[in-house]
């Protein structure tokens, strides 16, 4: 059972794409898992031969469980599940054996809790309260749809593990966009309907190349050190019509053009909202992008998506004053860009640098 | 193509991306990407389907005026007397 997300602990086989004796390729999608978020396709990590098919549709299992047997290309046969991703830092709660006993007893998630024990350690007392809360939140006439339920809860354990573990700082700058929109809108003149880019493309792009500038800002903060990613795998937080987000990411950004990254972000806003998101692409995010500007937000202060290092918000383009030459006032498009990063792998000295380096991008749409 | 038949492609239009509203209770005048909660990505993808549909050119310039369901029925009407779909 692959690990679709830093908090997911178990997942539901949904279905079988294949079956025993099918030959299969490295990215195949081999079956659909259910999480609480969403169902994901999950791909195969290695080229070879379905063996034999351990899990059931319907099957809910721990993280890890192996699922099917897969004979590689010149291997032995192995028992395997996709191979977890890097996403989980290895620190484990604080707890006492009574507390983590209780715990399981009770169902109640010791990553939620924050511990009253010596060093943060999670007590019993800790977790007896954490189940009464949970007990009064579960009180039929506040209840949720159950799909609503677990998509709430999965937010709920990665967002308050962020703020209990990540030191979060935020910088914030405005950014002049008349250059880029005026390239945008003449870009977008020649094209038919079907190929034009929004600007919410044109600013993911500057996103994935100002990150290759500043690589601090890409990667994991994992055993008590930055691990930087050379690749900008660029998780966009997608909101669903139904409520809640999906962030999967678009891999390898920095090396897509401006029409390969719209129309990934199209394919992957598509797939998102229609439930046939990936496994590499839920769980390879390096950094998150947020962009509440369709909805009016100015500034968007983030939270980080552990164990990521940063996250970059960006507002609603708007026409603002603006200074111009010899101390003139104008009006300009403006977008405002944010950036919410790790204290830990950064300081704001080089949390600026990208904000600056962004602007210088964006002033330049053409070099993009 | 009568007004109906124009009304029909937006109203299915909007049914694909926002399938869990009902477009005929959106008042005419509202903003429709506001009472639907349409972003950017779905407008556009809203106005491919319109365009595929109805053989109308959208030029970017015109995406601003077309906020409402009523100024969106007339922007269509006028293209199509204009240039009418083959």
């Amino acid at each position: 059972m692959p690990s679709l997300g830093a908090d997911m602990t178990e997942g539901t086989l949904v279905q079988w794409n294949v079956k025993p004796g099918d030959r299969i390729k490295r990215g195949d999608i081999i079956a659909v898992v259910g999480t609480e978020k969403a169902d994901i396709e999950v791909e195969v990590y290695e080229t070879g031969t379905v063996e034999k098919l351990i899990a059931k549709p319907g099957d809910k299992l721990p993280v890890g469980t192996p699922i099917a047997v897969i004979q590689g290309e010149g291997a032995a046969p192995s028992a395997a599940a996709p191979p977890l991703p890097p996403a989980k830092p290895s620190e484990r709660v604080k707890a006492s054996p009574m507390a983590r006993k209780l715990a399981q007893e009770l169902g109640v998630d010791l990553e939620m809790i924050k511990g009253t024990g010596p060093h943060g350690a999670i007590e019993r007392r800790d977790v007896e309260e954490a189940a009464a809360k949970l007990k009064e939140a579960a009180k039929p006439t506040e209840a949720p749809a159950p799909a609503a339920a677990g998509m709430r809860h999965a937010i709920a354990v990665a967002m308050a593990r962020s703020n209990r573990e990540i030191p979060h700082y935020y910088l914030s700058t405005q950014i002049d966009m008349s250059a880029a929109l005026e390239w945008l809108q003449a870009f977008n003149q020649k094209r038919p309907i079907e190929n034009r880019i929004l600007p919410a493309a044109l600013l993911l792009k500057a996103v994935a190349r100002g990150l290759v500038l500043v690589p601090e800002l890409n990667g994991f903060w994992a055993d008590d050190r930055l691990k930087a990613s050379p690749e900008v795998h660029l998780g966009v937080a997608i909101s669903l019509r139904g409520g809640g987000l999906m962030i999967p990411a678009i891999l390898s950004a920095q090396q897509k053009s401006i029409e390969e990254m719209m129309a990934a972000l199209r394919d992957l806003i598509t797939r998102a909202r229609a439930g046939r998101l990936r496994s590499s692409e839920i769980t390879a995010g390096t950094v998150t992008v947020t962009n509440l500007g369709d909805l009016g937000v100015e500034t968007v202060f983030g939270v980080i998506y552990p164990p990521q290092v940063a996250l970059v918000g960006l507002g609603k383009i708007m026409e603002r004053p603006w200074a111009a030459a010899r101390g003139m006032l104008g009006v300009k498009a403006v977008v405002t860009a944010t950036l919410a990063a790790d204290h830990r792998a950064t300081d704001g000295h080089r949390g600026a640098q990208f904000l600056q380096t962004l602007d210088a991008l964006l002033q330049e749409p053409e070099k993009l | 193509m009568t007004e109906s038949d124009i009304q029909a492609a937006i109203f299915d239009g909007l049914r694909k991306i926002a399938p869990e509203a009902d477009p005929r209770q959106v008042a005419p005048a509202a903003n429709l990407r506001e009472a639907l909660d349409i972003d950017s990505f779905d407008f556009l993808n809203f106005l491919i389907g319109l365009h595929q549909r109805l053989g109308v050119e959208i030029p970017e310039a015109d995406y601003g005026r077309l906020t409402s369901l009523s100024a969106l029925l007339q922007y269509l009407a006028q293209k199509l007397t204009r240039a009418p779909a083959s």
